[in-house]
């Protein structure tokens, strides 16, 4: 029995110390507790100050609390999950308390008059007035974009994924990853500099164009990852039936996609709809309803946010309207994620039996 | 219906990489050939040069002729998709659109090709499905989705799907690799079924499958990894399994090598 020999390091048991359950939270709020402590004792009033200390106390004290107890594998283990929920906590914290400004001084002015009236003649430091103009303003741009840049979108995908081999495949990649770092300040140069050529004046429609161009690169890319998602014995299933190449891409991969596809351009959309840098340059502002994109300035939510803003020469009405008008715009990117989480539950490939 | 296949000197390419090397065989009608041998020798990428299937795959091409019946698969003029309709082909994982129910996979063959009359759509597909010994057990769920079904019955469901479009000839590459020996056993069952109206070219790594289902069967093996596969043998099952004329199948089959 040579190995015998050999001193075994194993404990006797399979059951080691572990910490209690509430182990992890006891260590938070003493950290937390600490935290405040020293910040007390030391002076400094910034909140962030106290939290980053108590962060700092709780990885630290989840070492070496657990490494006394539990061993330092354990430890690390430990160490591990506490960064995940700092992590966590940073960034959630931002998010939670834009949601919570932004609702707290949105409501105030948001109601039925406000939603269905435009600024019309009310003064910039006035109360009253609204954002129909912008509303309607916003959902014409959003959607002639979508309607532009949504279909050569997923036709380049398609192109890219089904068809593209050789140069041209690598070129259009190039330019789509090109394009996606776009500033949009500066697409809406670009089309400013044609409508300038054109002598037109600011519209709707001009937004649109530069919207697109800024929503096609994120479309591609999304509907690219989602057609490569669709296995290729699908296609080969199809195309030993005697489908014709076309018609499997119509038929088969497309409606196996479709979900991912669509919360992608519901995504892009999102993405465009709080742009406000083009539509400054391109549409402009308008306080009255215009409902004709094709000419004439118009309105949008986030070009109104800016412009209530910057032109209330601190009129808290404003600034209420703003905010009110912030809302709304969250509310409408939310209503559209929740929208494409609709779809693509609805459309996803069905499992039951 | 049942077409004879005639192959002379093909050989496949992946790009610059020759994956088989001139090959020539007789495939009968209304019978079932099994191809064999080693992983890699070349019998998939053959079977897919037999429904164009092989250049569907980047960079592949393919020289030589395979007559379907006196007609070129390879000719000028000749449309791969046409080709597909005549020669259908089972894979090795069942794979059953997930976006469509039952009906639908198997009607699919006929609805994308768009060449059907509303009124047969439902008795084609009861027959091939009745074809592909499915129907008893899915008739009354023809409108739940097909990736509901067990594996086995997922690749009878292919089959059916296959099937429903009437081609001349029926690949099969590995149908049963993926499935229990129950299932195995229907498929093998149904295969004894279809070559009375069909001819059927089977690739199997299983050589009591060979044995059991085939009429003829092929060795197929390569000389190195990295060189091209080659057709050793095809002759009688029987012959193939009790005295074949190549002491390299005597080896294959024996289990001393590959």
């Amino acid at each position: 029995m040579s190995h015998a020999a050999i001193a075994d390091k194993r404990p006797g048991s399979l059951r080691g110390a572990r910490l209690p359950q509430w182990g992890p939270y006891a260590i938070a709020a003493g950290s937390v507790a600490a935290g405040l402590g020293i910040s007390a004792g030391a002076g400094l009033h910034s909140s962030i100050q106290w939290a980053l200390i108590a962060a700092v106390l709780y990885v630290l004290g989840t070492y070496g609390i657990a490494a006394r107890v539990e061993g330092r594998r354990q430890a690390k283990d430990r160490v591990a999950t506490s960064f995940v929920w700092v992590a966590f906590l940073l960034a959630v914290i931002p998010l939670a308390s834009l949601v919570w400004a932004t609702v707290k001084r949105g409501v105030k002015v948001l109601d039925g008059y406000f939603l269905t009236h435009s600024m019309g003649v009310v003064a910039d430091s006035e109360p009253g007035g609204g954002i129909y103009h912008a509303i309607l303003g916003s959902l014409e741009q959003v959607g002639l974009a979508t309607l532009i840049g949504a279909p050569i979108g997923v036709l380049t995908a398609i192109y890219l994924v089904e068809y593209g081999r050789g140069r041209l495949a690598k070129a259009v990649t190039f330019f789509v990853d090109v394009m996606t770092g776009i500033p949009s300040i500066v697409a809406g140069l670009f089309i400013l500099s044609i409508m300038l050529m054109l002598k037109m004046q600011p519209f709707g429609f001009a937004g649109s164009l530069a919207l697109a161009i800024l929503m096609m690169p994120v479309v591609v890319r999304s509907t690219e990852e989602m057609l490569k998602l669709v296995p290729n014995e699908l296609r080969e299933a199809s195309l030993a039936l005697g489908v014709p190449k076309w018609r499997t891409i119509l038929k088969v991969v497309l409606p196996t996609s479709i979900g991912g596809i669509t919360t992608g351009v519901m995504l892009a959309i999102a993405r465009i709809a709080g742009e406000t840098a083009p539509v400054l340059l391109l549409v402009f502002g308008n306080p009255f309803i215009n409902s004709n994109p094709f000419e004439g300035a118009q309105a949008s939510l986030p070009l109104y946010i800016y412009q209530q803003y910057s032109q209330s020469a601190g009129s808290t009405y404003a600034y209420d309207r703003a905010w009110a008008a912030s809302l709304t715009l969250i509310a409408f990117v939310m209503i559209l994620n929740l929208l494409a989480r609709g779809i693509a539950r609805w459309k996803a490939p069905k499992t039951g039996r | 219906m049942a077409k004879r296949i005639d192959v002379s000197g093909l050989t496949a390419y992946y790009g610059s990489h020759k994956a088989i090397d001139d090959i020539s065989m007789t495939v009968e009608p209304r019978s079932v050939t099994a191809f064999i041998g080693p992983s890699g020798c070349g019998k998939s990428t053959f079977l897919r040069t037999l429904n164009r299937m092989h250049e569907v795959t980047p960079g592949g091409r393919v020289e030589g002729k395979v007559l379907l019946d006196d007609e070129d698969l390879y000719g000028a003029g000749v449309d791969p998709v046409s080709v597909r309709r005549e020669v259908g082909m089972v894979f090795q994982r069942p794979n059953p659109f997930p976006t469509m129910s039952i009906f639908d996979n198997v009607a699919a063959g006929l609805r994308l090709n768009g060449n059907y009359r509303k009124s047969e759509l439902n008795d084609i597909v009861e027959k091939s499905l009745r074809g592909a010994n499915l129907w008893n057990e899915v008739k009354d769920r023809l409108n739940k989705p097909g990736s509901g079904l067990s594996g086995g019955q997922q690749q009878r469901l292919c089959i059916a799907r296959a099937i429903a479009v009437e081609p001349d000839v029926l690949l099969m590459d590995e149908p049963c690799s993926a499935l229990d020996p129950i299932s195995t056993l229907a498929i093998e069952d149904l295969i004894g079924e279809l070559k009375e109206r069909f001819t059927i070219v089977i690739v199997t790594h299983n050589m009591q499958q060979a044995a059991r289902v085939s009429d003829r069967t092929a060795f197929f093996n390569l000389a190195a990894v990295g060189q091209p596969g080659k057709l050793v043998e095809i002759d009688d099952t029987e012959r193939i399994f009790s005295n074949p004329s190549v002491q390299a199948t005597e080896d294959y089959i024996s289990g001393r090598f590959g």
